[in-house]
């Protein structure tokens, strides 16, 4: 990586980071609409026209709270929690090209018979090239991309341990416990399920793996699978519903934000919105092809095309927001046993059937649509062997008992 | 005592097919429903300060004392409505009536109704021999002190003034005609008048 335009990416980082927040805000916003009109409610409807003045209204009211420290609390680690979670939040989205991109180039390749001053200079061009046209990531062409993303994205759990420790509350320590024990087991098939994306595209640079996929169509087409290993991994790490353990409102209270208030609160909820619209970015832009549309949808240049590719790839993500939020009023909670066993005993070896199968495909050359079947395939196989009746498990129950003689 | 067990029914849980016990189709069965109830609302949210709800006509609020049609307090001092009350609300201060009043021997000099200690149970209402005292669907009660909560005599009076006649902030309709017979006293009161 050589020096980029320090003045671009500082316009660069403080567009983006007023788009995320904004678009925290709203989705706040839309959260609460949403779970008004699946309850039969209309929500938020009094500051501004159909209540859009509501996110501002309630950051007013966050930053204006009284800010109170209970006694017993850790005080280092209880302010430090809530920033921890928020940088790490917003780190992970550093990567991640919400605009048109295109790949950097790759390594210098020596032929035969093409000297290696002329393949040294021709690189040298396409660098310059790279760093001078218009790039949408803060930090374009990073090779470790998606794996600095997860990495960093990880440490938001430091946030949610630190903030139930900290605040020495038994209610919160579960939380921040249960937190810790979902995100560790799920960050495995999290990251098992992209590997067979990166095994296909050799790069782990966000920018390399949507040109793969431009020029040989969406890897949802290829990994069904994996997208839906994925997509499940990734609800559990950012605590929306089905997996929302930590912050068990009926049991835990508040979890681990039991003991906050004010803006402190404010961040420690920001965390989980900022974390789901970098995943949405993630599963728009490794399996749903990013800005790209097939048919020639998105060919075009300039102004026009910037605008189109943007909204293409605001619009997917836009839809993996909407899919959070539905599922958040369609499936009820797990019980803690079963979200283990979800991830332990069903997506941890799925994702390594999966991973294997694209090690084979690989290896001997094939079309990558074999695992599409051998995706289908294993689902159905996973689906019947989980669903057998098991007579050591389910002992049939006496449901029908002769009346008694009723004695007075 | 237990239910005895012949009348108890036990049913055997329903069974799970394959499609439920893979998750997927019935979560897209779920989400078909979510996404159902957004695009099809069925809100019956009442918008209430622009909004005024539509009450049932023996909706128990704020009292008042009818009038009969001499425009004078139809209460005979009885303390029924005051015996009735659970929560003790009620303070009359009885007085002989005045001599011109042919059809009655007491009349109340003070009515007080303590309108923060009354549980609006309409007890009074029930108890009242001549339908003096009545609730109405006045229900947006406010003050700014406890004092302004305690309802004298005037106080109680002009809430049937107000609800009597047509309210321009409520589509000049009368909130509560008086239900009970207008003008009559009570059948407990229709003894023999003293000529």
């Amino acid at each position: 990586m050589t020096d980029f335009n320090i003045v671009y990416t500082l316009a660069l980082i403080v567009v983006a980071f007023g788009a995320v927040m904004t678009t925290v805000g709203y989705l706040t916003l839309a959260e609460r609409k949403i779970s008004a009109y699946v309850q039969d409610r209309i929500g938020p409807d009094r500051a501004g026209p159909f209540g859009l003045l509501q996110p501002l209204a309630d950051g007013i009211k966050m930053f204006f709270k009284e800010d109170s420290t209970p006694k017993h609390v850790d005080k280092i680690f209880f302010f430090l929690a809530p920033g921890i979670g928020v940088a790490t939040a917003l780190l992970a989205f550093s990567i991640v090209p919400f605009g048109p991109s295109s790949p950097p180039p790759g390594p210098v390749s020596v032929d035969a018979g093409r000297p290696l001053e002329l393949a040294i200079t021709t690189h040298e061009a396409e660098m310059k090239a790279y760093q001078e046209h218009t790039t949408f990531a803060i930090a374009p062409g990073l090779d470790i991309g998606i794996l600095f993303s997860f990495a960093i994205g990880s440490l938001v759990v430091y946030g949610i341990i630190l903030g139930g420790w900290s605040a020495n509350n038994k209610y919160a320590l579960l939380g921040s416990l249960r937190s810790s024990a979902q995100i560790i087991s799920y960050e495995i098939p999290l990251g098992m399920s992209i590997l067979g994306l990166i095994l296909f595209t050799g790069s782990l640079n966000l920018e390399v793996i949507l040109d793969y996929q431009i020029k040989h169509g969406w890897f949802i087409l290829y990994q069904p699978l994996a997208f839906l290993l994925f997509l499940v991994s990734v609800y559990a790490e950012c605590n929306r519903l089905p997996f929302d353990l930590p912050e068990a409102e009926q049991e835990l209270v508040g979890g681990f934000h039991t003991e906050f208030g004010s803006m402190k609160l404010g961040l420690l909820l920001m965390v989980d919105y900022i974390h789901m619209i970098t995943t949405s970015f993630f599963m728009a832009i490794l399996f749903f092809g990013g800005w790209h549309l097939p048919f020639g949808l998105t060919n075009f240049d300039g102004i026009t095309g910037l605008v189109i590719k943007v909204a293409v790839l605001g619009f997917k993500t836009f839809i993996f927001l909407m899919l959070y939020m539905l599922v958040r009023w369609t499936i009820p909670r797990f019980k803690f046993d079963q979200l283990m066993g979800l991830a332990w005993q069903v997506m941890i070896p799925l994702a390594i059937i999966n991973l294997v199968t694209v090690m084979v495909i690989r290896e001997f050359k094939l079309t990558p649509w074999i695992l599409t079947a051998t995706s289908l395939v294993t689902f159905f196989a996973a689906a019947t062997i989980s669903t057998r009746d098991n007579p050591a498990a389910n002992k049939k129950r006496v449901v029908v008992r002769k009346p008694e003689p009723v004695t007075t | 005592m237990s239910a005895s067990s012949a009348s108890v029914r036990f049913i055997e849980e329903p069974k799970i097919g394959f499609l439920e016990r893979m998750y997927i189709p019935a979560i897209m069965e779920g989400l078909s429903i979510t996404v159902g109830h957004i695009f099809k609302p069925q809100v019956k949210t009442e918008q209430y300060p622009e909004q005024e709800p539509e009450l049932p006509p023996n909706y128990r609020g704020v009292h008042r004392l009818n009038r009969d049609t001499n425009d004078r307090v139809k209460c005979v001092a009885c303390y029924m409505c005051a015996t009735a009350c659970p929560a003790h609300c009620i303070d009359i201060v009885a007085a002989p009536a005045p001599a011109e009043w042919k059809d009655r021997e007491k009349y109340p000099e003070t009515f007080v109704i303590d309108e923060l200690r009354c549980i609006y149970c309409g007890m009074c209402e029930e108890a009242c021999p001549v339908d003096a005292i009545e609730l109405t669907t006045l229900y947006d009660l406010t003050g700014l002190s406890r004092e302004q909560m305690i309802f004298d005599k005037e106080k109680l009076l002009s809430v049937f003034d107000q609800t009597t006649k047509p309210d321009p902030h409520r589509g000049n309709k009368i909130t509560d005609p008086v239900r009970t017979r207008s003008g009559l006293l009570g059948p407990a009161a229709e003894l023999p008048t003293v000529k």
